[in-house]
């Protein structure tokens, strides 16, 4: 199924299906690694709307929450 | 070919100052996080008989630069010169995506895979000859930080190579990016490392704030008890008993009364010679900067270097990010406040990483009224302390309120929403001790190279001004303010005057003026906040550009007058 990455549970890992957003955004996260296909797991989430932190290809990004909205993970659950 | 420039690009926190500070021997800052480098650093490497220039170009993802510092690297390329591309080995792929547009230039390559004793313990094996195949230009394996390979890279050179190939879109890069990978890496699976470990559980919130809390108490414990030990068995007794019987026989050749007693010694207090208030240049101007502030300059660089070192800076900003929301600024803004309280000016050079305009206003502005540097706050500890720990503490959270309420309320009153954050966490590294040192060297030469002279300048300068009258005539004119408003004495303008040039001195000039507990609260708050020091100034204009810096000015005046007047009132 296909979750944005504030749905996944820390620790879940999943593959990136999409990036919703401008080309800046999308050039942005490419260039950090997190890119349509790349394997990404989730390694925390902050409270309060706080930044998700996830790793992609053994380095860590964190990624504030509205952007993480917009990326959308497809998972088996 | 003969090389005249050599460019140091690649990707944010790969090591681009280690190789730089390798192969020129130049010193320049190292820590373990992106965005350290924030503007081109320049140096000579002789290769053979001739001598080329080379420079260390701030971090960028890509060509398409997204921030000040990346822009700064783009320009860089335009001007030539042959690339030493350094390529993070330990993350070969995304790497890759800078290397493979350096390629599309028509500049020659050479490639530095950089952190390779990093990739053993890691898993990663990297096939060397293929990777030269695949990319087309040389190849060498370096570790900055050691020196691993960094021979191989200067005889190599040469042997940089122009490919000048035809500029794909990025989903090509992409998919060539993988076959590259694919054909060249090999990963083995291995167990998690300590390290890894509190990695994961210093970025988890329930774990992580009780970590960073510890990490941010003990910092500041230690620096205390580092700066404390230094003055108290160090610094204050080889002021009383080697410098001062010295001073006191200048004293008696000098003879009380001429201009130049005045100007050296200063004035006695109660009969003899007082280091905290004398003011002279040789007494007060020796004593304030060496004996109470280089201590905690020492103990905060330390700190600082050992935990820029480790790496866990990012994972602090991860957790502030919340709160720094509120500010109008995103986590990754605690970095630039964090070195702030070393020195205002690399703290606001170091808010190029962050990519809005209105983001930099405020952390800009923030920083320079309620973030105090190191020599000021050493400067408030050893005089406010003096009259009990709590006074200490009422003008650090009184300063916190000013750093919260202002920015609650830029963030209001400015356009625009806080950006988000998006950056990447380091890996933690162990902090070699050498590097430490040599860091913690550089910044303090810093200081006394460009600290002292400011600090001598500003006794020199208020002697002058006091026996000119000067001093007495603004007092005059600001009594109004000074003694109405604040409830200070009218003195105290020498003390604000100062304040322009250095900050410490300034707080220190408040000593000799015998103010009450309150009085002296105000004056330091007051300091703090009312304008930056010269240095940071200029600083600050160049990044804001002269129209915002007045805005910012006229911010900073405002928040110390009432800031000021309501101090007087509730203390």
């Amino acid at each position: 199924m296909s979750i944005d990455l504030i749905q996944m549970q820390p620790g879940e890992t999943g593959i990136v299906k999409e990036i919703q957003g401008g080309h800046g955004f999308i050039r942005k996260l490419q260039s950090l690694g997190v890119r349509p296909g790349k394997k990404i797991t989730k390694v925390s989430s902050h409270f309060w709307r706080g930044p998700q932190t996830v790793e992609v290809d053994n380095m860590q990004v964190a990624i504030g929450f509205g952007m993480a909205k917009r990326i959308l993970v497809e998972v088996k659950r | 070919m003969k090389i005249e420039k050599i460019l140091l690009m690649g990707n944010p926190n790969v090591g681009k100052s280690a190789i730089f500070s390798r192969l020129t021997g130049a010193r320049v800052i190292i820590s373990n996080y992106p965005g350290t480098t924030v503007e081109f650093t320049q140096g000579k490497i002789k290769l053979g008989d001739e001598t080329a220039m080379i420079i260390d170009v701030p971090g960028t993802y890509t060509l398409e630069p997204t921030c000040k510092a990346e822009d700064v690297a783009c320009r860089m390329l335009q001007e030539g010169g042959l690339v030493v591309n350094v390529v993070d080995a330990t993350n070969l792929e995304r790497n890759l995506y800078l290397t493979l547009q350096l390629l599309e230039k028509d500049i020659p390559v050479i490639v530095a895979l950089n952190m390779w004793d990093d990739t053993k313990h890691r898993g990663i094996h990297i096939d060397i000859k293929k990777l030269e195949e695949q990319l087309g230009v040389p190849v060498v394996s370096t570790c900055g930080l050691t020196g691993e390979g960094i021979k191989e890279l200067i005889s190599r050179l040469p042997e940089a190579r122009t490919l000048n190939s035809p500029v794909s879109s990025d989903g090509q890069r992409w998919e060539k990016m993988g076959k590259i990978v694919e054909e060249v890496q090999k990963l083995t699976h291995r167990h998690h490392t300590l390290l890894e470990r509190l990695e994961d559980l210093s970025i988890k919130p329930l774990t992580g704030l009780p970590i960073a809390i510890g990490v941010v108490y003990c910092a500041f414990w230690v620096i205390r008890f580092i700066g404390e030990s230094l003055i108290g068995y160090l610094f204050e007794p080889l002021f009383t008993k080697l410098w001062l019987p010295l001073m006191m026989k200048l004293s008696v050749f000098l003879g009380e009364g001429t201009f130049l007693y005045h100007i050296l010694i200063g004035n006695l207090i109660g009969g003899s010679i007082n280091f905290g208030q004398s003011f002279g240049l040789l007494t007060s101007g020796l004593f304030v900067p060496v004996g109470m502030v280089l201590p905690y300059i020492f103990s905060f660089y330390l700190v600082l270097g050992i935990l820029e070192d480790f790496g866990y800076l990012p994972r602090l900003a991860v957790l502030m990010d919340n709160f720094m929301h509120h500010l109008g600024l995103h986590g990754y803004a605690i970095i630039p406040f964090i070195l702030g309280l070393g020195c205002n000016v690399p703290g606001a050079l170091a808010t190029r990483i962050l990519e809005e305009r209105r983001e930099k206003f405020i952390a800009v502005t923030l920083m320079a009224v309620a973030i105090p540097c190191m020599a000021q706050i050493a400067m408030i500890v050893g005089l406010v302390g003096q009259r009990g720990g709590k006074y200490v503490a009422v003008v650090f959270f009184t300063l916190f309120v000013l750093l919260v309420s202002k920015g609650l309320i830029l963030n209001r009153v400015l356009k625009g929403a806080s950006p988000e954050m998006l950056v990447e966490i380091p890996p933690y590294r162990i902090p070699q001790i050498q590097a430490v040192i040599k860091k913690l060297w550089m910044r303090l030469s810093g200081f006394l190279s460009e600290a002292l002279p400011f600090v001598l300048l500003g006794v020199l300068f208020v002697n002058i001004l006091y026996m000119l009258r000067i001093i007495d005539f603004f007092a005059y004119i600001f009594t109004p303010v000074l003694t109405g408003l604040w409830g200070l004495p009218k003195e105290a303008i020498s003390a604000l005057i100062v304040g322009f040039l250095r900050k410490d001195v300034a707080v220190g000039m408040l000593g000799p003026l015998n103010l009450t507990t309150k009085q002296l609260v105000i004056g330091s708050t007051i300091l703090a906040v009312y304008f930056p020091c010269i240095a940071t100034f200029v600083v600050l204009i160049r990044e804001l550009g002269v129209k915002d810096m007045l805005k910012a000015a006229l911010i900073m005046i405002f928040v110390a007058a009432s800031v000021g007047a309501i101090l007087n009132l509730i203390l």
